[in-house]
């Protein structure tokens, strides 16, 4: 569904990728790993039109993503998250995740207070409380993000995502700071979630990356060192060299 | 007493305009990071318009509501064609850009409609209420004023808080990369925020107007006064803003009864230099210190 084949993108003349190319087909996991500065996030900032590669083509569904505006991609079916949480503060989590629901143009309704407005309001709102339920805070719908734990803040990310209703989830970092069993959880809601939606991640847990994912790839300096299913990324030399190192030679 | 009631009552009633002109202030200062020093020309450009309106024989309800919906465009025109393309430029272009629309608005303003100073009308009386024999000191436009005001309040508090296109307004505006990958057409947002604050400001203008007429320039005290509120209240706090607007608008009438009116300008400078050197960041906010 996404294809991405081989983009340059440059910034001030440093290469920042460099003919990276990325295949997430329905309801797979796509795993993206590689060192600090490989050009992961870049990655996803060139699928979120952020940033405008110089060369090479992103389509999703068949259609090219090259130009499409940021904002229109959560109306075709893409959803992300941030490296950072991204929470609105001065929102309550309902409220939060309530603004991931791609909008309409509804203006005048919503002004004037049509029934209809206040309506789809309650839709919204139902449908917010069913995400937060399925993460498992529904309980701090009303709380301000600022007061909670970081994993509860990271699941209420993903409910916000999850407005969208998309077709294809990419989480930027989404076990970064998180404990143990946190991230056991990850795990489990990204096995649940595959059945509505593709997912790609990039992720410094290399562990959670190689339990979860259907295919990973694997980038250095910009540049795909390697791609495959985990067996076979984890037996990789180049990649144990170049970012793995030991630690995942004895996993 | 009877006088500082009168004063008092002065205060408020001024001190609402200047509110609405803050309120302006902020919504603008919150979504874009721009002090916009041409809304009050904005104002009395669209106050020129209603009064083009009524004096071809429109009831003052329909100049009125040309004003303010001549407000709402002016603003988001202005968002979309001359503050957008300076949006990602240091602020110091987007000072330069109000303050260039400040000047061709007054410039444009005596080409189009005279620049003598004109009276403005009222759509009830300015006389005070009389109870039997005694006169309050309170008239039916005052009420008016205050009352407009109020509920343009309540309205946009509504709009923001209550409506999801008020949350993704906020939410553009808090942070506008994030909400663009929400699916929130961060442009929009701003435009629209644009434009109501300029309706705001319209408000303001075709309430301040009966009292300071109508020439143009007629507003540039007001935006002082109502910039000053919006500066007490810590530019950030729509709830600040209005408070110190009001505050604003007591002050200087106590000063314009009590030690002279020629002094009620200087007073409102006074407060504003008094507020930047003591509590730069404001009396309402806790945030660090903001460069003006």
């Amino acid at each position: 569904m996404l294809e991405v084949a081989g983009i340059d993108v440059h910034f001030d003349g440093v290469v920042a990728l460099d003919g990276v190319s990325l295949t997430v087909r329905e309801h797979q996991i796509v795993g993206v790993i590689g060192p600090n500065g490989a050009g992961k996030t870049t990655l996803f900032n060139a699928v979120s039109s952020f940033v405008t590669p110089v060369t090479g083509t992103i389509t999703y569904r068949g259609r090219s993503l090259i130009g499409v505006p940021t904002w229109r991609l959560a109306h075709l079916g893409i959803a992300r998250t941030l490296q950072g949480l991204g929470l609105f503060p001065t929102l309550t989590v309902l409220e939060n995740v309530i603004a991931g629901a791609p909008s309409r143009a509804r203006l005048a309704a919503d002004m004037l207070g049509f029934p209809g407005s206040d309506r789809r309001t309650e839709t919204l709102r139902e449908e917010a409380m069913a995400n937060l339920t399925e993460l498992g805070v529904a309980d701090r719908a009303g709380a301000y993000p600022g007061v909670l734990p970081h994993g509860v803040q990271k699941r209420v990310i993903i409910a916000r995502a999850l407005m969208a209703r998309p077709s294809l989830l990419l989480l930027d970092e989404p076990a970064s700071g998180l404990s143990a069993s946190d991230v056991n959880e990850l795990i489990e809601l990204l096995r649940t979630l595959r059945e509505r939606m593709a997912i790609a991640l990039v992720e410094h847990h290399v562990d959670m990356v190689m339990a979860v994912s259907d295919t990973i790839t694997v980038l250095n300096l910009g540049q795909v060192i390697a791609s495959g299913p985990p067996d076979e990324i984890r037996a990789n030399s180049d990649v144990a060299s170049a970012y793995l190192g030991q630690a995942v030679a004895h996993a | 007493m009877r006088l500082f009631v009168i004063y008092t009552v002065d205060g408020i009633t001024n001190g609402m305009v200047y509110a609405a002109v803050a309120l302006a202030l902020v919504m603008i200062w919150r979504a874009t990071r721009i002090i916009n020093y041409a809304q009050g020309a904005m104002a009395m450009f669209t106050t020129y318009i209603a009064l083009v309106v009524i004096r071809h024989g429109a009831p003052y309800w329909l100049g009125f509501l040309v004003a303010l919906a001549t407000g709402l465009v002016l603003g988001a025109v202005t968002e979309r064609l001359l503050v957008r393309p300076v949006e990602s430029r240091p602020p110091l272009n987007a000072v330069i850009l109000s303050l260039g629309v400040l000047i061709l608005l007054e410039a444009v303003a005596p080409m189009l409609f005279g620049g003598q100073t004109q009276s403005f009308p009222v759509p009830v009386s300015n006389i005070d209420f009389v109870v039997g024999t005694t006169s309050l000191p309170v008239s039916p436009f005052a009420v008016f004023t205050v009352g407009a005001v109020l509920i343009a309040m309540l309205l946009l508090f509504l709009v923001f808080q209550r409506t999801t296109l008020g949350l993704r307004m906020r939410a553009a505006a808090f942070n506008p990369e994030i909400a663009r990958i929400l699916g929130i057409r961060v442009g929009r947002m701003l435009t629209l925020g644009w434009g109501l604050a300029a309706l705001l400001g319209a408000l303001a203008g075709m309430l301040a107007a009966p009292a300071v007429y109508l020439y143009p320039s007629n507003m540039d005290e007001v935006l002082v006064f109502g910039f000053t509120g919006a500066i007490i209240g810590g530019l950030e706090s729509p709830v600040g803003a209005v408070t110190g607007a009001v505050g604003v608008g007591l002050a200087l009438s106590y000063v314009s009864g009590y030690i002279g009116a020629d002094l009620a300008p200087l007073g409102g400078f006074v407060i504003l230099i008094l507020v930047l050197m003591l509590r730069p960041q404001g009396l309402f906010s806790f945030g660090r210190q903001r460069q003006v």
